[in-house]
């Protein structure tokens, strides 16, 4: 989109960072070049956005001017506050640790320009902590799991995104009608040529041609260097509506809100890349063979070790992609006799897993323990279909946090159920792995539970650990079963020496024995910003899915074209976010979808915050009723739980206030707040 | 009392309601309406209501039978009773001895896998099990090349490729395979293994039909599995089997509606090392109109002049592979895979290859790795020139000299599958476990480390009957120019003389068992 880049408040930064030219051949670049950019984050942290945009030329000059004047003559006030805080240890490296130990004097030392440069680099990719309140423990408070309400914008927008997909799919058959009539040569892979059937389904391609196609730039958008606090897009632009993209060469530096790193290890400074390094002179890049081959390796043994430690299962075997460990382990466990019991929103890979196991395979509805024990009783009684012989085995499968929706699987209600219908369980932690608990043990961590009650524990370590691959953690003797009987190992690559490390590190670093007390404060300030962005954007006003301390914060967008607009609005505020329609939601609920990382610190949630407020108002996202929370605070006195007698004595029982808060309000209330549980 | 106070409120309210709906505007011309259509008969008015709710009701139930005709309707202590009794069986079957033994006797390298590795039991060996061919593990070049990607991009791309996964230099290999195949594009994956078990059923729905050689690799298989195409099988590279089959399947299809037909068969083959017969192949093809997958994880890197595969060692433009598959991971010394075709094809996966779309993007390094291993094959050719000269020296060593194995792997291939002779077989009526016993004894012998062909794990519950394919038991052999001539020579005296050794030895101990 070319016109954004006019808008960009930090336009001489992108020029700047001018490196390749625009050929379809993108060279290796190293971010650290483009200096302007990294300093100027150093002027985003309050969020302006709108006065920015309304002032841009004075802000220009004025950026320009602080620029000029920050490298000519570095200042301690216009140096980031990160430097002469003595909280901050977490984002530092070696390099930067030296600085951070001596005692206050260093505030009246300002770092050299190559520091800050450095420096300015380093908390690109994790940013400093802003203040101590700003962590919070990630843990269950005990009771039953409470499933969020599900709050429903009003009906005039459920029925104009019926039409607007009307719309689309109208127009997108009178388009096919004419163009296949009129331009034969765009339609050529539809059809049969020459005696070969067309390679694509004219039906199965007309979503991906007439209706993706239309909000193709907000998908794939290519990234360089590190996916860390920010991200740096390629900028491209096209000429042939999404058809084709030319990049124009510019770089533009936007706060990641896309990037699964929840724990912040995407960085490429640090002891984890120190490590990595080392490793990578030492090991080389490949173990070249497949575990049950050569590739075994003395790394390999330590992570496996490590993990299964981590988790508190007997044993572990990694992988070396997520999603293959899901595809072959299931063939490897379950197969013709046995019965899968899925949730229904589980992910791809525990579908196509499934299926390849040659078990039956049956869902249920998303957490409803009602509807699993229906299940369950159905097919216990009714055996295996036809033949009704008992099941071999029945295994349920779940995720401990869905990526979509922002939930966690209700872990007590289902291990009530194991105890009584004897099943096996298998628990999917792709995205809830460090994600969530106190420790970062996930799911299991989160709620208290100890992992011997969970039959397999499968996740990724793509997401929290900054790495690569998968792991099964299980009792030892299924991990040696599984390690002859498993495709993955017998055929599959093994893992990389280098993520074997990155992996090694970060556990390490969890765990406090590398650098103690960085790897709480990461799992501290993941949960605080979850909890912080969430009650924010609830009290603005937006339908916000998932529980409360989940780190996946969907908002709700409903209408199809304000999928688009709110993904380039975002852009245009140099904030990146995925956005999620069908067929990856149901039709109606398409969303935005924020990740949060231990990398963003409050400002960076506070300039989202005000982005979406922004936003929020132009294209009318705030249809919160007020049900799913952000509730007004409880008047002086009346604590929450005389809450309900309050608000009898008031008559105020079932009143429901649709929340929307001020900006202001919100920031200046959140820090507290999500310390309480959120109303 | 009560059910008079209960009617009397029935009443009331009945007729409250009939005051208010004669209150509605246009009521009257409505009830005149019904009653003058029906001839004021209330009977088949009553009829016709109850025929609309039937209607309604049907409207609203589910289209299937959500049970089967053999359902049981069973009390709720009945179900309580059968939940009791069930007892599952335990989740993984017991290790058989000889998985037991296996795992016992896995190497575990301590350091860098080179050609010389270190094991666990502080030996020392020659490593020919790894795919180490060129030695690029070990190379300067590509480790400094490494570690400026991670000073750059880190380690993880933290995402899908869709959801900005895709960095710049997962673009640039691309275009790098793209050009050194001259194919129009080129999609890279996060792991080789699962490229072509998600590139078949990306394009083969259920209808189409897909031709296979019998013995291609797990991972296709796994992806005919999933796709639910009609496969139907021609014997092991045999081209003429494979004309028969395909004037088959255009006989049986002529009448039907035209589908999609894919030929899918490998490069170098996984499991047996021998090579397929590419312009007949692709004569055959577009005679008979189908669309060719070719799996090159093996042959990638690995035949050509420059490395470029099959297709170069053979003459055949890559443009004529409909998708060509191939890995990062084995020969390149890298991670993932990719497949390379046209542009159509390659967009078309972007958004419906499932461990593509579902599954985060290839680190950073891994991708550099492999574009910097690749110009290093298209730069100097002459490693795969010293690398054949290394095949050749080994081959002479075991073929022709061993009495006992012989070679099933074409010529340049530098994974040597050494199966047991015909005679040696039925003469000691060997069975295949029998024969993977044999072959697991030789695998570290006198410091030289090879590996055994692994045979495809069977799903549990499955009777292993439904295989038709099984694959012969092999010892493999990697060679390495890590290693000179001289030393892979001394190497290849000593595995012949652990085959001789363990053979000889196997005759004795199998003679003194009872009832053989």
């Amino acid at each position: 989109m070319p016109q954004r880049l006019p808008r960009n408040p930090f336009a001489s930064s992108t020029t700047s960072a001018v490196i390749i030219p625009p050929t379809d051949k993108p060279a290796v670049r190293r971010p650290s070049t483009s200096k302007g950019n990294r300093l100027s984050q150093f002027f985003t942290s309050s969020p302006k956005s709108k006065e920015q945009q309304t002032a841009q030329a004075a802000l220009l000059s004025a950026v320009a001017a602080q620029q000029q004047h920050l490298l000519n003559n570095p200042s301690p006030q216009i140096s980031a506050p990160s430097l002469s805080l003595p909280t901050i240890s977490l984002s530092t490296a070696k390099g930067g640790e030296a600085n951070m130990d001596e005692p206050p004097t260093t505030l009246f030392q300002p770092p050299s320009v190559a520091e800050a440069k450095r420096q300015a680099r380093v908390d690109a990719q994790f940013g400093p902590l802003g203040s101590q309140s700003h962590r919070y423990v990630s843990k269950h408070t005990g009771g039953q799991l409470v499933e969020p309400v599900m709050d429903e914008p009003p009906y005039y927008y459920l029925l104009t995104t019926y039409i607007s997909y009307l719309v689309l799919i109208i127009f997108g058959h009178v388009r096919d009608f004419f163009g296949k009539r009129f331009r034969p040569e765009r339609y050529r892979h539809l059809k049969a040529a020459n005696g070969y059937a067309a390679l694509n389904s004219d039906f199965d391609n007309f979503y991906v041609r007439r209706l993706k196609l239309r909000i193709d730039d907000c998908f794939a958008r290519p990234i360089t260097g590190v996916p860390g606090r920010y991200v740096t897009l390629m900028d491209r632009k096209t000429d042939d509506f999404n058809e084709h993209y030319q990049f124009t060469g510019t770089y533009t530096e936007t706060l990641n809100m896309s990037s699964y790193n929840y724990l912040g290890f995407a960085q490429s400074e640090g002891p984890c890349a120190d490590a990595v390094e080392e490793t990578i002179k030492k090991y080389g890049i490949s173990a070249s063979s497949p575990r049950a081959d050569a590739g075994t390796s003395d790394l390999c043994l330590e992570v496996e070790d490590r993990i299964a430690k981590f988790i508190g299962k007997p044993a572990a075997m990694v992988f070396s992609m997520g999603f293959s460990t899901n595809a072959t382990s299931f063939p490897a466990l379950v197969g013709k006799g046995s019965l899968i019991i899925s949730d229904e929103l589980n992910h791809a890979s525990i579908r196509i897993g499934a299926r390849l196991s040659g078990a039956m395979i049956t869902s249920f509805k998303h957490n409803d323990m009602h509807d699993l024990e229906k299940k369950l009783r159905e097919v216990i009684s009714q055996g295996q279909p036809r033949t009704h012989r008992p099941w071999k085995k029945i295994l349920v499968v779940v995720e401990g946090l869905y990526s979509m929706e922002g939930t966690m699987c209700d872990l007590p209600g289902i291990l009530l159920l194991k105890k009584k219908y004897k099943y096996n369980l298998f628990v999917d932690e792709a995205h809830s792995i460090g994600a969530l608990g106190p420790r970062g043990r996930g799911v299991c961590d989160y709620f208290g539970i100890d992992p011997a009650e969970i039959d397999i524990l499968m996740g990724t370590l793509t997401k929290s650990f900054g790495a690569n691959g998968g792991y099964v953690c299980a009792e030892k003797h299924i991990i040696d079963k599984l390690r002859s009987t498993n495709a993955a190992t017998l055929y599959g690559e093994s893992p990389t020496p280098p993520v074997l490390t990155q992996i090694l590190s970060a556990l390490k670093i969890i765990d406090g024995e590398l650098k103690p007390g960085q790897g709480e404060e990461r799992l501290q300030r993941i949960a605080f910003n979850s909890r912080y962005l969430r009650l924010g954007l609830k009290r603005l006003g937006f339908i916000v899915y998932g529980h409360d301390d989940s780190p996946i914060i969907p908002i709700m967008l409903y209408n199809p074209a304000k999928m688009p607009a709110f993904s380039h609005e975002m852009l245009r505020r140099k904030i990146s976010v995925v956005i999620v329609g069908y067929p990856a939601t149901p039709l109606i609920s398409s969303r935005a979808r924020f990740c949060v990382s231990a990398a963003h610190n409050k400002d960076d949630m506070d300039r989202l915050l005000s982005a979406c407020d922004e936003i929020g108002n132009v294209l009318q996202l705030k249809f919160s009723t007020g049900v799913a929370g952000g509730a007004d605070h409880l008047p002086d006195g009346v604590t929450p739980e005389m809450e309900d007698d309050w608000r009898k004595a008031n008559g105020l029982q079932g009143v429901v206030k649709a929340p929307r808060w001020p900006l202001r309000e919100v920031i200046a209330n959140g820090v507290q707040d999500v310390k309480q549980p959120l109303r | 009392m009560e059910f008079q106070d209960a009617q009397k409120f029935v009443v009331e309210s009945f007729n409250e309601l009939t005051n208010k709906f004669h209150q509605v505007p246009g009521s009257e011309i409505l009830i005149r309406y019904i009653q003058s259509s029906y001839q004021n008969d209330p009977v088949r008015s009553a009829i016709e209501l109850i025929l609309v709710i039937f209607f309604i009701r049907y409207l609203l139930a589910p289209s299937y039978a959500t049970h089967t005709g053999n359902f049981v309707t069973l009390t709720e202590e009945e179900i309580d009773d059968l939940v009791d009794e069930w007892t599952p069986e335990p989740l993984v079957a017991p290790q058989t001895s000889f998985e037991k033994e296996e795992e016992q006797k896995l190497p575990v390298i301590v350091g860098p896998s080179g050609p010389r590795s270190k094991l666990s039991n502080g030996k020392t060996v020659i490593n020919l099990a790894s795919y180490n061919f060129y030695n690029f593990v070990g190379n300067e070049q590509v480790k400094e090349k490494a570690i400026q990607t991670l000073r750059t991009y880190g380690v993880g791309p933290c995402g899908p490729p869709q959801f900005y996964g895709t960095q710049d230099v997962h673009m640039k290999t691309e275009a790098d395979i793209a050009s050194c195949l001259a194919t129009e594009g080129c999609i890279v994956y996060a792991q080789a293994f699962s490229t072509i078990s998600s590139v078949i059923p990306a394009f083969c729905k259920r209808g189409d039909i897909i031709v296979a050689d019998r013995a291609v690799n797990y991972a296709i298989r796994k992806g005919l599995q999933i796709c639910r195409s009609t496969i139907r099988y021609y014997e092991h590279n045999d081209m003429e089997d494979l004309e028969r089959v395909l004037q088959k399947v255009v006989k049986d299809q002529a009448k039907k509606p035209l589908t999609r037909r894919f030929i899918v068969t490998e490069g170098l083959f996984e499991t047996i090392g021998d090579c397929v017969d590419l312009p007949k192949l692709v004569e055959l093809k577009l005679r008979y109109k189908f669309r060719l997958m070719l799996d090159e994880t093996w042959s990638f890197g690995v035949l050509g002049r420059t490395g470029r595969g099959l297709t170069e060692a053979q003459n055949v433009d890559a443009s004529q592979i409909d998708m060509l598959v191939g890995s990062l991971a084995g020969p390149l010394c890298a991670g993932g895979g990719f497949c390379a075709g046209s542009a159509d094809v390659v967009s078309h996966q972007r958004i419906s290859a499932a461990s593509y779309t579902y599954s985060a993007a290839l680190p950073a390094m891994l991708a550099t790795t492999a574009s910097e291993t690749l110009n290093m094959l298209q730069a100097t050719p002459d490693i795969l020139v010293s690398c054949r000269e290394n095949i050749k020296a080994m081959r002479a060593q075991l073929d022709p000299r061993s009495d006992w194995v012989r070679c099933t792997s074409a010529v340049d291939n530098p994974v040597m599958f050494l199966v047991l002779k015909p005679d040696v077989v039925n003469s000691r009526r060997l069975s295949t476990e029998e024969q993977e016993r044999v072959l697991q004894e030789c695998t570290l012998a006198n410091g030289v480390l090879i590996t055994r062909l692994k045979s495809m794990p069977v799903a549990p519950g499955s009777n292993g009957k439904d295989e038709a394919w099984k694959l012969q038991p092999a010892l493999k052999v990697c060679i390495t120019t890590g290693l000179s001539k001289k030393e892979i020579e001394k190497a290849g005296i000593t595995i012949r003389h652990a085959i001789t050794k363990v053979l000889t030895r196997k005759t004795s101990s199998k003679l003194s068992l009872p009832g053989v």
